[in-house]
């Protein structure tokens, strides 16, 4: 019973700082309509700036340390202000995923500052002065701190409410939240709006990461981890609501909490469990309503997609015999650079079969590349499979993820859709990590080397590169395909596409397997490249290296993930050896000044200036 | 002969408390045109969303062919003969207008889950025949999301006859046209439904139309069927007058 209890507690008090964070996220995508990634950074610069702060005032005193951390939160909405008013305000018309790619060039150059600022070992923190006590609850030793937190989510939730039914400003935040045009229409100053919404999301972003401080010690991982956790708070909650967001952290901070007595092995799980569970049963969340249909109509309007010109053939043909002769020319690290180019290319490629035709933008892909990975490791090191085998059960093992992931993805649409398969893809990370009999956990699985007739370099580089380039082609003659008129005809107008008797449900879920398999292909290719795989292969920041490579390409065009995949993984490839250190905030910024000069992507603007010179009836303006 | 090709029986769809749709029964037969018109908002377009299987009806069945398809996904009902067009055009903008039209077709022809062929060198010459008869063969290249409004009307019809359907749809075919073009899609539509038995259901605005080519026309009025009859008798019932001269449009102006 007593346990019961202090479970609970120890739920309702982590709840109330993911509240925090959660409660800013929803807010900001409410009135912006923009899913900023990078507010994971803002909790994260909060607890550091906090702990300069603290440290600097002194932590022994009330004073210094609530005076941290309260000016720490302040300090942070002033950064959150600065970046709206350089960043987000320039691309609020642009497509939902160059926003967040945008958001995400910002996690990277946070990451690096705070690296360069406080250096790349954890900060303790000190304990709050007035709270450093315990209590005793049931003969158990709890920490009032905690309580403190307890209490704080509600009042915070409180004063939210007050906020946005008292006062006038709160009056637009919520008539903003409904409806973006009619404030526009009610002449409302909508600038200050987002800018003054984006300022309270970053403070409480910020706060919640400042109130961690006498928790858990500050780390450069703090971003992403609590990011994957707020975004299912959102989405449970239901996308704008600060009621649904506080209910879902309390769901989940309390799940959690008997997660680890019960099944300490798969807590992780949980939590993503919960919001699948959550968002079959309601697709917009707890609390959430659905997105009128008016607004979908309006900013969807795809451009022409036509097949390769012969001049476009003969330049893919020409990039092809430069691939097969490279070997000749380069060194070892050349080719093994080429290899994974290639590799990434089927991966690019995979994600753009169901991104771009299906409109289906996953947040999660890297999952079934992993699986791909994990499936020929697995394959090698429990059945001393030979090569050929791994690479067949590589696309079984993700085909077969996306098959019940996408059974599930495929019902729901856009940021819902996306986050859900980002809910999977932490949920194979999970297993792959926590797993440790089966997957060998962080230390992953090692040895996975390929036939020794593959083994040289040049000739595992010929391998992928026939597999990949084949595979590659398929999915394009499968976009132009029926199937492939039919999935984008469910992406261009549903209701159409009903009306002609195509049931877009299945054919995207089929859409989406296709794209698992390709992206378990790549993973297996990619595991007997490197020998060994491990979690980070389907990690959040892999997914993101996916979409990074499908956005700079161009999402609207065919050719675009190939072109995407070498700019991205060459740029990286070439900041990582050239400024080893802080390539995070180079690749960073060039993200977010590639989003503000092409916000169609590479290939996509391309296309656009060469419409413009040559034929109007290319209709460079519907890309938009 | 069999009986109508489409009954309505007393269907009801509300909105929170807006009845939009209250106790509505009717019938269309093969090779007919039945108005549906209404000032805005009486309802006409919802009416058309519970025959097509788009909203489910709170009460009430629709009968296709006698059979019950209450109920029924839009793409069973497309499936079973039915082809629609939208009030507010919904097109594959990015693919031309032939390609529409062909991705209606492969459907029809159950060549949808195809993942190897070309689908632009899919059933080009029937596509082109019914683009023909809507007058878009020259713009069959186009891509459809830069189309004027009025076109896109006319590759809706041709999609909506791409399966060969036993009733047509129609809401609003006409919106965004000039009088002139009104009148000769009408007539076009008239006589392909002559041709071919198909029984129509439109919707429209113009007075001038509807009573140019209505076999029948059915009146709505915030929901509910007020009257039914040829133009003459509706012209001259006192309750569709008030309801038309209470909104302010023009009626029977000729
Ligand atoms: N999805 C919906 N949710 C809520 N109310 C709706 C919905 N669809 C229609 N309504 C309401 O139902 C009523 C009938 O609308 P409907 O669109 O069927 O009218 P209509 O006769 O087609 O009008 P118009 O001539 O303007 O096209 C209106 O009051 C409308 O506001
Ligand atoms: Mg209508």
């Amino acid at each position: 019973m007593d346990l019961i209890l202090i479970q609970t507690l120890n739920g309702l008090a982590s709840a109330s700082s993911l509240f925090l964070v959660a409660s800013g996220l929803s807010i900001i995508f409410g009135v912006t309509r923009v899913v900023n990634f990078a507010h994971g950074s803002f909790y994260m610069l909060g607890a550091y700036i906090a702990w300069s702060l603290v440290s600097r005032f002194g932590s022994a005193s009330a004073l210094g340390f609530w005076g941290g951390v309260l000016l720490a939160a302040l300090l942070v909405g002033l950064v959150g202000l600065l970046i709206e008013i350089a960043l987000l305000r320039r691309i609020y018309q642009a497509p939902e995923l160059f926003q967040l790619l945008a958001t995400f060039g910002v996690v990277l150059m946070v990451q690096d500052v705070a690296l360069a600022s406080w250096g790349p070992q954890d900060l303790l923190g000190p304990r709050a002065p007035g709270l450093r006590s315990f209590v005793s609850i049931f003969g158990n030793r709890f920490p009032t701190y905690e309580l403190f937190l307890i209490v704080l989510g509600p009042i915070v939730l409180g004063a939210l409410w007050l906020l946005f039914n008292k006062t006038r400003w709160g009056t637009l935040v919520r008539a903003a939240t409904l409806d973006r045009e009619m404030v526009g229409a009610l002449g409302v100053n909508q600038r200050l709006l987002f800018t003054s919404v984006f300022f309270l999301g970053s403070c409480l972003a910020g706060l919640g990461g400042a109130l961690q401080l006498p928790r858990e010690a500050v780390n450069l991982h703090m971003d992403l981890s609590i990011i994957a956790e707020a975004f299912v708070v959102v989405v449970v909650g239901g996308l704008g609501s600060v009621t649904g967001a506080y209910l879902a952290a309390v769901l989940i901070g309390v799940m959690h909490a008997f997660g680890i007595l019960i099944f300490p092995k798969i807590t992780l799980v949980l939590v993503f469990l919960i919001m699948a569970v959550v968002l079959i049963v309601r697709p917009h969340g707890l609390m959430g309503r659905k997105p009128s249909l008016v607004q979908q109509g309006a900013t969807m309007r795809e451009p022409l997609l036509s097949p390769a010109t012969r001049e476009i053939k003969l330049l893919g043909a020409a990039a092809l015999a430069v691939l097969a002769i490279a070997p000749l020319l380069l060194g070892n690290y050349g080719v093994s650079l080429l290899t994974e180019l290639v590799i990434l290319t089927l991966f690019a490629a995979s994600l753009h079969f169901m991104m771009g035709p299906g409109g289906l933008a996953s947040f999660g892909h890297a999952a079934y590349f992993g699986l791909g990975a994990y499936g020929a490791a697995l394959a090698a090191k429990w059945l001393a499979a030979p090569m050929a085998a791994g690479l067949l059960f590589a696309p079984f093992l993700a085909g077969l993820a996306g098959v019940v992931f996408g059974w599930f993805c495929v019902r729901l649409s856009g940021v819902y859709l996306a986050m859900l398969t980002l809910a999977f893809a932490q949920i194979a990370w999970s297993v792959a990590f926590q797993w440790v009999e089966l997957t060998g956990g962080d230390n992953g699985i090692l040895g996975v080397w390929p036939a020794p007739w593959a083994a040289g370099k040049t000739t595992y580089y010929y391998l992928a590169l026939v597999l990949c380039t084949a595979l590659v082609l398929a999915l394009r003659v499968a976009i132009f395909s029926p199937f492939g008129y039919a999935l984008r005809a469910g992406r261009d107008s549903p209701v159409r596409a009903e009306a002609i008797g195509l049931n877009v449900t299945r054919i995207n879920w089929l859409a989406f397997i296709i794209a698992a398999i390709a992206a378990g292909i790549a993973g297996g290719l990619y595991a007997y490249f490197k020998g060994s795989v491990f979690p980070t292969y389907m990690a959040i920041s892999k997914s993101v290296d996916a979409l990074l490579m499908v956005l700079l390409g161009g999402v609207q065009t065919v050719s675009g993930p190939i072109v995407g995949a070498f700019a991205f993984a060459w740029l990286q490839d070439w900041l990582v050896r050239g400024i080893a250190e802080y390539w995070r905030l180079v690749l960073g910024s060039a993200i977010v000044v590639l989003v503000l000069a092409f916000p169609q992507g590479l290939v996509g603007t391309a296309l656009r200036w060469r419409g413009r010179s040559q034929d109007d009836d290319v209709p460079a303006e519907a890309v938009r | 002969m069999s009986g109508p090709v489409l009954e309505a029986r007393g269907l009801a769809k509300a909105f929170g408390g807006v009845k939009a749709v209250d106790g509505v029964s009717f019938t269309v037969e093969a090779g007919r045109l039945l108005a549906l018109i209404g000032p805005n908002g009486a309802g006409k377009t919802t009416c058309f969303n519970l025959l097509n299987g788009q909203l489910q009806p709170d009460a009430g069945s629709v009968f296709l062919g006698g059979r019950n398809i209450t109920g029924l996904a839009p793409r069973m009902v497309w499936a079973l003969g039915v082809g629609r067009t939208f009030q507010i055009t919904a097109t594959f903008s990015s693919m031309t207008v032939r390609e529409n039209v062909q991705m209606a077709l492969l459907s029809h022809h159950g060549k949808v889950w195809n993942l190897f062929s070309r689908a632009r060198e899919a059933f080009v010459a029937k596509a082109d025949a019914l683009l023909e008869q809507v007058g878009m063969a020259a713009q069959a290249e186009r891509a459809c999301g830069i189309l004027a409004y009025g076109d896109l009307k006319r590759v809706e019809l041709a999609v909506a006859l791409a399966n060969a359907p036993k009733l047509l749809l129609m809401d609003e075919p006409t919106a965004g046209m000039s009088p002139s073009e009104r009148i000769a899609l009408m007539e076009l539509t008239a006589r392909i439904a002559r041709e071919r038995g198909i029984a129509v259901l439109f919707t429209e605005h113009d007075m001038d139309v509807v009573f140019a080519h209505a076999d029948r026309i059915i009146v709505l009025d915030r929901g509910r069927l007020i009257a039914d009859g040829s133009a003459e008798a509706v012209r001259a019932n006192p309750d569709v007058q008030a309801v038309y001269l209470g909104s302010g449009s023009t009626f029977g102006g000729r």
